[in-house]
């Protein structure tokens, strides 16, 4: 945003004003986000004070706002645990990503654009798909388990897969791209001779990077750990196919509430709660981070 | 000592580079090898290699109905967002008017919102209309949350063309609308291209927005997932493993092109 | 498009051109005629409104008041595409996404001309680059693309054609190179030109009459020549070249001559280069015109005695000294290295003197300094 408005510089007569034309531009766009986002989010905070009715799936509005309380005491071990394991998964994909990101933008010379591709490539490779294959190659017939076993590394008794440590790789693995694309982003735009000008200011390659390199790749880290954290936190599938009863994340409980047992109410006050939970969350790690320019 | 730990780290970086990228394709590999299983019910175990599978991409019950549906819903969400979101991208990139922050922030939320929360938020007003889900609850709903990306895609293309390029052509007898045929338009047409690109993928691989809109519609991702309990057939893999390399193949030859566009003739 | 274009021509006039954002006043009620076939430059340091100038002619920039003519017709309220004016922008703006001819046949096209090709081919000729007509302008060298750039405005013959910074991104040698190209394309085209820049070298090599701009008004206008010998402000004087601006007051007349008191010694200045109206001024004098005498050998005219060389720099075809004067002033002498004698040495008693008609006397309530302390980066 700001940097539009920044690279017009001082032909402030760029921007058209007083003009009828933006708004008609904005309205198709903005009405459908309204119907389809502002208006659902609205009707689900609504849904979540409604008590059952009559029939099943019948619910009648009583602004019974205890319902948000009810189902937040009800589901608070899925809550910490969704926070826990997106957590995880985020520094996880930020310890992959960052080194993968430096080496394409400082590293990588003409293939540049070649690995960038490669990065978003298993995008379009169905994202179920690439799950239940983590699940195969973890799983009991699965290559891994097997050269573990053959290496008598682990017993038979042992499972890689329905385990909280392959519902966080898998959503790390989820998500890499996310955290890939924003930190390549920000690396990407340091000038190398700022980095060689820190060698020549007496700082080794450690110190570059860590006082250089790194503060001024924050932008792609927030981006990044952002990008990663809000989707991980509401996923549902990788504790499905790759987790157990005992590594259900708060996704597993509202999409059960939802369309298996249908009680609307419950699972309304609890998607609300987490967008509020991440949403404020967000707030306090931007601020803290100290970026103001996410889009 | 120092050409050591230089070459060392030089090496380092490379090596991790190696191994995060076998992490990211490792499942995409398995995939693929797996679409050549000669399996018997569940394609689980490696029973020998077959061309049966890709000869016979729809030889098992709704996987073809599922990809039709996908990639019919696709075309369409990627075409009505695509649409939508580079409007709202020129009247950001290129008018001053009130309402800017409300509308960025109207952009951002989705994003920024986790697609269970888009998903049966939507449900809930689908459900509160009475509306009968389906095929158009689908696109609707991938419209929605394929917008924000086509407004921030494109809105950086029209941020990173110079603004004396249209000045030059207003300065060479343009008038306003010749200048956007002839000079912002063909600028920012890759970027458009790209925001599309980006909306179908993300569109047809969607699973949680539209597991919850779906009612009786299957796509490609909710036949998966709804067939993994009771094994997959190998021809799922084939579908994902035949996207996997026509993207990829679309995606190097949209670079292509456009750096001999660049070069020129 | 509509050919009220071909049709203006003659003088351009800005009269009382203003161009204000918020509370900075970029442009300050500029006055000023540029006579048709002129090279005109608007010579000055950044941010001095020199391109908000420019801009405004172009019709990039609506002035906040005033009003702009070429010959009898009014333009300030046309569109940029209504002005039969043409811009070579910084940076050149060529279309990326269209081949050289066709960046260059834009305009023509816009305008319904009939010849295109032949029109187009002929430009190409005349910058010497008609082989690189099927090219895309990012396969090109910048001074190609600077040429492209001339090509692609001169192709339409607008009544003037504006140049901003247009050599800025040219390396020095390049940079030479150009400058005399385009004084020759000038001569040729017969076109108005009017070019921006805040480089006083450029300036004076190819314009005709240079505008010294500073702080959004016109501080002098002339023939270079004019500008250098005879400045008649501290900003141009420093500008344009380096000047010795010394503190005194004017004691005496003898003449022709004011006879001015610089901290106790007597030095002369012609009246009619005498640009302040009271006793007080700023006594100037450039520092290739002041000779060094060791003892014995004081040449006749004005005389400073009492200097000490307290820095020098060789820089092949002259030697620049710093020489302090008793009142602790430091003052710039440039000597020719054309008398086989080596330079003199740090610490040498020296005794400065100059040609009386040489000298110049300033407003002495001007800031001596003004103008010199400048950045000439510009953007």
């Amino acid at each position: 945003m700001a940097a539009v408005v920044r690279a017009s510089g001082t032909a402030t007569s760029e921007l058209k004003k007083k003009s009828l034309v933006p708004y008609l531009l904005l309205a198709p766009g903005l009405l459908w986000l309204a119907l389809f986002f502002v208006a659902p989010i609205i009707t689900l905070v609504g849904t979540a004070t409604k008590t059952p009715g009559a029939g099943i799936g019948e619910f009648i509005q009583t602004y019974r706002w205890a319902n948000y309380w009810d189902a937040l005491t009800g589901a608070s071990a899925q809550f910490g645990r969704s926070f826990l394991y997106a957590f995880i998964a985020t520094l996880l994909a930020l310890a992959i990503a960052y080194p993968l990101a430096y080496g394409i933008a400082f590293k990588s010379g003409k293939y540049k654009n070649i690995l960038l591709v490669l990065v978003v490539a298993p995008f379009f490779c169905s994202f179920i798909l690439r799950t239940i294959a983590w699940k195969q190659i973890l799983g009991q017939n699965g290559p891994v388990y097997r050269t573990l076993l053959d290496l008598h590394l682990i017993s038979s008794t042992t499972h890689l897969t329905a385990s909280v440590p392959a519902v966080i790789i898998g959503l790390a693995y989820n998500f890499l791209p996310f955290m890939t694309l924003p930190l390549y982003g920000s690396l990407e735009r340091i000038d190398p001779r700022v980095l060689e000008a820190s060698g020549d200011l007496y700082a080794n390659a450690f110190t570059t990077f860590r006082k250089v390199t790194v503060p001024l790749s924050m932008p792609g880290v927030v981006a990044g750990t952002l990008l990663t954290f809000i989707p991980a936190a509401g996923d549902y599938v990788n504790a499905e196919i790759l987790g157990n009863p005992s590594t259900k994340m708060i996704g597993n409980v509202i999409n059960a509430q939802f369309l298996n047992t249908q009680d609307y109410p419950t699972a309304a006050a609890l998607s609300f709660i987490l967008m509020i939970a991440i949403s404020i969350m967000v707030m306090i790690y931007v601020r803290k981070a100290g970026t103001e320019e996410l889009v | 000592m120092k050409t050591a730990t230089r070459w060392f780290s030089r090496n380092l970086i490379r090596i991790y580079m190696v191994l995060g990228f076998s992490y990211l394709f490792v499942p995409v590999l398995y995939t693929f090898i797996f679409s050549f299983n000669d399996y018997v019910k569940s394609n689980l175990v490696w029973r020998g290699f077959t061309w049966n599978n890709w000869k016979q991409p729809c030889g098992v019950l709704d996987v073809c109905p599922a990809l039709g549906n996908s990639i019919k819903i696709g075309l369409l969400a990627t075409f009505i967002a695509t649409i939508l979101g580079t409007l709202i991208a020129f009247a950001l990139g290129r008018y001053a008017f009130k309402g800017r922050a409300v509308t960025n922030t109207l952009i951002f939320l989705p994003m920024a919102s986790p697609e269970l929360v888009l998903g049966a938020s939507l449900l809930t007003i689908f459900l509160n209309l009475g509306m009968n889900l389906g095929f158009w609850t689908i696109v609707i709903a991938h419209v929605m949350f394929c917008i924000s990306f086509v407004v921030v895609t494109v809105k950086a293309r029209i941020a990173s063309l110079d603004p004396r390029l249209e000045q030059a052509a207003m300065d060479l007898y343009a008038d306003e609308r010749e200048t956007f045929r002839r000079v912002t338009f063909p600028l920012v047409a890759p970027g458009i291209a790209g925001a599309a690109l980006l909306a179908f993928s993300l569109s047809f691989d969607d699973f949680i927005i539209t597991n919850f809109n779906s009612g009786t519609t299957i796509t490609f991702p909710l036949y998966v997932y709804t067939h993994a309990e009771r094994g997959l057939p190998a021809q799922a893999n084939v579908i994902g493993s035949a996207m996997f390399f026509l993207a990829l193949i679309i995606v190097v030859l949209g670079q292509v092109v456009s750096k001999k566009r660049k070069v020129g003739a | 498009m509509p050919d009220a274009s071909t049709s203006a021509k003659g003088d351009l006039k800005l009269v009382n051109l203003t161009k204000s954002f918020g509370e900075f006043k970029a442009v300050d009620d500029l006055t000023l005629t540029i006579p048709e076939g002129s090279f005109f430059a608007l010579l000055g340091p950044s941010g001095c409104g020199k391109t908000t100038t420019l801009r405004m002619i172009a019709g990039l920039e609506d002035p906040t008041s005033g009003k702009i003519s070429i010959g009898s017709t009014d333009i300030t309220d046309k569109r940029p595409y209504q002005r039969p004016v043409n811009t070579v922008f910084q940076n050149y703006a060529l279309f990326p996404h269209l081949t050289i001819f066709e960046n260059i046949a834009f305009g023509l096209r816009r305008r319904g001309i009939k010849d295109v090709k032949a029109q187009v081919d002929k430009v190409l000729n005349l910058v010497e680059l008609p082989h690189l007509a099927d090219r895309k302008p990012t396969q090109l060298s910048g001074g190609q693309q600077q040429r492209i750039a001339v090509a692609r405005a001169i192709v339409n013959r607008p009544a003037l054609l504006l140049l901003d910074e247009p050599l800025g991104a040219l390396d020095l040698k390049l940079r030479r190179q150009m400058q005399i190209e385009l004084k020759w394309i000038q001569t040729e085209v017969g076109l108005t030109f009017v070019h921006v820049t805040h480089d006083q070298e450029e300036a004076m090599t190819m314009a005709d009459t240079i505008a010294v701009m500073n702080e959004g008004r016109i501080e002098q206008m002339g023939t270079p020549a004019e500008l250098y010998d005879n400045p008649k402000t501290a900003f141009v004087a420093n500008f344009l070249g380096q000047s010795n601006l010394i503190q005194g007051s004017i004691v005496d007349s003898d003449g022709d001559y004011h006879v001015v008191d610089l901290h106790g010694q007597k030095v002369k200045v012609l009246k009619s280069r005498t640009h302040s109206k009271t006793s007080s001024v700023l006594y100037a004098i450039r520092p290739e015109k002041l000779r060094i005498d060791t003892d014995g050998h004081i040449r006749p005219g004005n005389v400073f005695k009492g200097g000490h060389i307290v820095d020098v720099s060789y820089i092949g075809v002259s030697t620049q000294y710093q020489v302090e004067m008793p009142w602790g002033q430091e003052i710039m002498v440039f000597e020719q290295n054309d008398d086989g004698i080596p330079p003199l040495d740090k610490g040498d008693e020296v005794t400065l003197t100059f040609e009386p008609a040489f000298a110049f006397a300033l407003d002495g309530s001007q800031d001596a300094t003004a103008g010199s302390e400048v950045n000439p980066e510009e953007e």
